[in-house]
């Protein structure tokens, strides 16, 4: 196989993957009636926000990285 | 498990009418000043909560905070929050110092006496305090079938540094709500005073070791040292999120974060060793950091409902320009017990590789570096997270919650000093062990 079609195939490669990924997007997700499990407050994406505000300020001020699952910014000097 | 609340929540009483936004408006609006609108009579209940908890390292810092918070619906759609922190910090701080083999003497902040480390410590500041009050709000509402907005601002002020910031959020739904849109931004000014003003970048801390005439002229040589009361960091953030619901039991998020910093980024109480060849600390050096420093973040998570458990993780990119690099993989696993209680497990990784400019001291016969830090925080560390909570519903239907944690961070070095004798056997990277133990309750 030669440079230039390994490439072709690569780019082949990608574009199925590319469209099988979105065909697979399109069937996630349930009906209204089936949320049953995810209408629970512990299936919520952020379920306890008091222990990630808590957990954030932590991290905030002993670690170099913040933010991510929302803003990095602090808000405060926590040295 | 269908939580307490949610339950209590499903009994409060609904508006009947669908309110006008001009009226939603005019709620957000006077809320703040705690006038009585129109429709009040009408409206949800207030929902409360109150947290507490206390955080304690060995031989360092302890830290205690407090938060309440309130919550509370309009019509089918808005919802007011508010958020009121206060915390309270002492104990002893890593100055930046290595530690040596006979004993070092800093000088306290604003020049107010003098501090010793004994041989082999660790040197830290012992004298270290500060408290801080917060107050945070906002304010969601839909602005069609699928799509909301939320406006929320902060204020935080503490002993030597005031925050204040404002945040705007836009989600939109498709795919029969199964996939949400958001797109995040942020604006914050800080301004920082810190005691005994800001140190001129990479001068030295003058120690007063007899070699001054009279206390004047040490205060005069201290003063010397020091710069301007007061400077300003601007906080800019974009924040861009995608949720999306798998199936029956599994639901996603991806976010990217971009965030820019700027202003005064060097922390005035952290200095650095300037050593000889043979290890001996000649001289202590106020940090300098960047002006500005730009962030990128990717955080993904999945949550997965089992048949008696929800379990989910996550995990964080983040990079930044200061060179600093780090991954995190953090993840809870809810087990129903019975009725309203269950047990959460929690653990943590993170590791982190140091900002281009860490390091833990400075050879004195090279020139001083534009940019110079010691501060272990920003060093090449890892750090794990174990922890345990128990949540439990009383007899009224209030909830409540326990969780504890321990936390213990191992700085690592790729370059561990070899061959400086006065440096061997010294620990100069020390571990940092932490327990933080946090009750929720929600009424």
């Amino acid at each position: 196989m030669t440079v230039q079609s390994f490439k072709t195939l690569l780019v082949i490669a990608a574009i199925v993957s590319l469209v099988s990924g979105c065909s697979a997007i399109n069937k996630w997700g349930v009906d209204p009636w089936d949320r049953d499990l995810l209408a629970k407050p512990e299936m919520a994406i952020n379920s306890s926000p008091l222990d990630q505000s808590i957990d954030d300020h932590i991290y905030f001020s002993k670690e170099a990285s913040s933010g991510g699952r929302s803003f990095a910014g602090g808000g405060c000097g926590c040295n | 498990m269908q939580l307490n609340k949610q339950d209590k929540k499903a009994h409060k009483t609904k508006m009947p009418n669908k309110m006008k936004i001009a009226e939603k408006l005019a709620i957000a609006a006077t809320a703040l000043i705690g006038s009585s609108v129109q429709g009040q009579e009408n409206e949800a209940e207030w929902d409360f909560a109150i947290s507490a908890f206390g955080y304690s390292e060995t031989d360092r810092v302890s830290a205690g905070e407090l938060i309440f918070t309130a919550d509370k619906d309009y019509d089918d759609s808005a919802h007011l929050s508010y958020k009121i922190l206060f915390d309270s910090l002492t104990g002893s701080s890593a100055n930046g110092a290595i530690a040596q083999n006979t004993p070092q003497t800093f000088t306290r902040v604003s020049a107010n006496g003098q501090y010793t480390t004994e041989a082999s410590d660790t040197p830290v500041d012992p004298n270290y305090r500060d408290s801080r009050g917060q107050f945070s709000m906002s304010w969601s509402d839909a602005l069609s079938v699928d799509s909301r907005y939320t406006v929320g601002g902060n204020l935080s002020k503490e002993i030597d540094y005031t925050s204040i910031g404002i945040n705007g959020e836009y989600a939109k739904d498709f795919n029969q709500r199964n996939t949400t849109l958001s797109i995040g931004t942020s604006f914050g000014v800080d301004t920082f005073e810190p005691l005994g003003g800001l140190p001129i970048a990479l001068s030295s801390m003058v120690v007063n070791n007899g070699q001054f005439a009279s206390e004047t002229d040490f205060l005069n040589a201290y003063d010397a040292t020091k710069g301007d009361t007061s400077d300003t960091i601007t906080t800019s953030e974009l924040l861009l999120g995608w949720t999306q619901v798998i199936n029956r039991r599994t639901v996603m998020q991806l976010n990217y974060g971009f965030a820019n910093i700027s202003g005064y980024l060097t922390d005035p109480y952290k200095i650095v060793s300037r050593v000889d060849n043979s290890g001996i600390t000649q001289d202590l050096t106020y940090e300098n950091r960047p002006d500005s420093k730009t962030q990128h973040s990717v955080f993904g998570l999945v949550k997965h409902h089992l048949d008696n458990s929800v379990v989910d993780v996550s995990y964080r990119y983040v990079t930044n320009d200061f060179g600093i690099k780090s991954h995190t993989i953090d993840s809870h696993w809810l087990f129903y017990v019975d009725e309203g209680n269950f047990w959460q497990p929690h653990i943590r990784f993170y590791q982190q590789a140091a900002a281009d400019f860490y390091t833990p001291f400075l050879a004195q016969e090279n020139p001083l570096p534009e940019f110079v830090s010691a501060d272990y925080r920003i060093g090449d560390m890892t750090a794990v997270t174990l922890g345990l909570k128990y949540g439990f519903q009383m007899d009224d239907g209030d909830r409540a919650e326990i969780r504890l944690e321990y936390y213990k961070q191992t700085p690592t070095s790729a370059n561990e000093p070899q061959g400086i004798a006065n440096l061997e056997g010294l620990d100069l990277y020390p571990e940092v062990d932490a327990v933080i133990l946090q009750f929720n309750y929600y009424f």
